[in-house]
């Protein structure tokens, strides 16, 4: 791994794909996030705006890396909003990533929680046996599922895809299929980024079942470098401890699941 | 006999000389039991205010290849929520940091940590980049009087005043701390800094300008604890680029009692006070000395 850059490095803008109406990946060339490991993160500055931690989407082109946009508050909108020609500023990449086991592997990923799962599969061997459930509120929003199907060509695999309100694919949450999936199977190892809720609720069957399980979780992130203390997470920091976690450790941490920081450190409730 | 690495900043003991400097991970009580427990002699929260701020939107902090730049924007939950967060704890040694304009600030503060189990308060008279506190503070002698005899006068407890290097004659403002009975000095805080970016033409920094950390402003702090050490009785807490055994020592020679740790965090993760912590024991067995304070201050014989 090239050592990380910490000052922001100008990148621009080279191809946009609408992934949902509110989901956009924007593609760019950078040798650095085109090679990081499944979990790792860059701090996005999109400049006169803010700079925000986003996991590194593959590109499935050499020396190029993307991110995945949702549109939500006023950075994300900024960033959904950026043209092919614009720039942006990135430093990284930070934090550890997925420990990539073998055998039988479950991904269970909502929303843009499944760029790092998308990453994941790309350093599976074609002796795994791989399920990924993927998580949407509604057919319109889910995103992702043709990249799954292409990207685990070769290896023995199943795309689950589930709806909120049963529009496309299975009908409810991710766990209620994952619990369904557990009734006649056992797995390896088990990765999950998304909603802290349905992370909570995946390490926790995951728990029951005595599995493997490592989740992925997000902050309030300032610094992304292990200075600013505003990601801290228990007695970790999700910067630079994380951002990810094994099921351990998730399970005696008093705030997963349950609560996060806001901008000036205080506690709030999920 | 193995050497004591225990030391004392006047009447605050600490059982090994690194501690966590103020604005470095320091918003937890389970953070500040992992940094104790990890090696730091003593931890430096965040500086409070008296409400609750959110700091300056990002970039706050870049590195600079060698080195950080920060425009944080003293972000923090207010001295209220912290003291509350703070008041379980019995063993860990904390030094509760504050900011503010006027001695009412930190005397509505103080009183929030009346039943809190802590070391003592250390006045940022330094942060570079927030308006009205820090180093305007720092800059006016008069007010800084008056803000340490308010504190004093509300509290018991140990009192440092963590300088830096504002538009007036620091060691003006270490005088004004000295009269007015300051218990020890931290120095110094961040240099006033920017960086541009080349490609859009914009200061990095939301804030534009903050505070250079890191190992190019060491020699700016050596200097200003030898010049502290050598025309003021006060115990000094050095602090400003340590990131290695040979600085930590090399602040004690010119004058400090104690150090902080900041920007290596960064670099180093929380293994950099056990490894400073050994480094000095080492170093203090090899030239044969047994206590820190036989080290202090050893510079300025010559």
């Amino acid at each position: 791994m090239q050592k990380s850059f910490d000052t922001p490095k100008i990148v621009t803008i080279e191809k946009i794909i609408e992934e949902t109406p509110t989901v956009r990946t924007l593609f760019f060339s950078d040798e650095t996030l085109s090679k990081v490991l499944p979990g790792q993160f860059a701090m996005v500055w999109i400049p006169g705006i803010n700079e925000i931690p986003m996991s590194v989407m593959i590109s499935q082109e050499k020396g190029k890396a993307a991110f995945t946009v949702r549109r939500h508050g006023l950075a994300t909108s900024e960033l959904f909003s950026k043209k092919v020609g614009d720039q942006i500023g990135i430093r990284g990449p930070y934090g550890n990533s997925f420990t990539i086991k073998q055998g039988k592997l479950l991904l269970v990923g909502g929303g843009t929680g499944l760029v790092p799962l998308l990453r994941l599969m790309t350093f599976l061997k074609k002796s795994d046996d791989v399920t990924i459930i993927m998580g949407a509120k509604t057919q319109v929003e889910v995103f992702f599922e043709g990249l799954a199907n292409k990207l685990l060509e070769g290896i023995t695999h199943q795309v689950i895809v589930v709806t909120e309100d049963g529009s496309y694919g299975e009908k409810g949450l991710v766990t209620d299929v994952m619990e369904k999936l557990f009734k006649s199977n056992r797995f390896d190892s088990i990765y999950t980024c998304g909603p802290e809720k349905m992370m909570y609720k995946v390490v926790q069957i995951a728990s029951e079942n005595k599995s493997y399980v490592e989740a992925s979780i997000e902050r309030m992130m300032k610094c992304g470098i292990g200075i600013c203390g505003s990601c801290c997470f228990g007695d970790v920091m999700a910067c630079k401890d994380g951002t990810v976690f094994d099921g351990q450790s998730l399970v005696a941490n008093k705030e997963f699941g349950h609560t996060h920081r806001n901008k000036s450190g205080m506690i709030e409730n999920y | 006999m193995s050497p004591d690495i225990s030391t004392s900043v006047g009447p605050i003991a600490l059982e090994r000389p690194t501690m966590l400097a103020s604005g470095i991970l320091g918003i937890s009580l389970d953070v500040f039991g992992r940094l104790y427990k990890e090696g730091a002699g003593a931890l430096v929260t965040k500086s409070l205010s008296k409400e609750p701020w959110d700091g300056y939107p990002n970039p706050t902090v870049i590195g600079m290849g060698n080195g950080y730049l920060n425009a944080v924007g003293l972000s923090n939950p207010g001295a209220p929520y912290f003291a509350k967060m703070l008041s379980p704890n019995q063993t860990v040694p904390i030094i509760v940091s504050l900011v503010g304009s006027i001695p009412e600030d930190f005397i509505f503060m103080v009183k929030q940590f009346e039943n809190v189990k802590i070391l003592g308060y250390e006045l940022n008279l330094s942060c570079p980049h927030v308006e009205k506190v820090g180093l305007e503070v720092g800059d006016d002698p008069e007010l800084v009087r008056n803000i340490i005899r308010s504190v004093k006068k509300e509290s018991k407890l140990p009192i440092i005043a963590k300088v830096g290097l504002g538009s007036s004659d620091y060691l003006k403002t270490v005088s004004a701390a000295c009269e007015s009975g300051i218990d020890g000095i931290t120095a110094i805080n961040t240099l006033r800094a920017m960086a541009i970016d080349v490609e859009t033409g914009r200061p990095i920094l939301s804030h534009k300008i903050g505070g250079l950390s890191g190992s190019p402003i060491k020699p700016v702090a050596v200097r200003c604890v030898y010049e502290i050490s050598s025309k003021f009785d006060i115990p000094i807490i050095g602090c400003g680029g340590i990131s290695r055994w040979e600085d930590a020592i090399e602040f004690l020679l010119a004058g400090a009692s104690a150090i902080q740790i900041g920007s290596a965090v960064g670099e180093k993760w929380t293994g950099v006070f056990s490894e400073i912590n050994n480094g000095i024991s080492k170093y203090m067995e090899r030239k044969n000395f047994t206590k820190i304070k036989e080290m202090v201050g050893i510079a300025k014989k010559f």
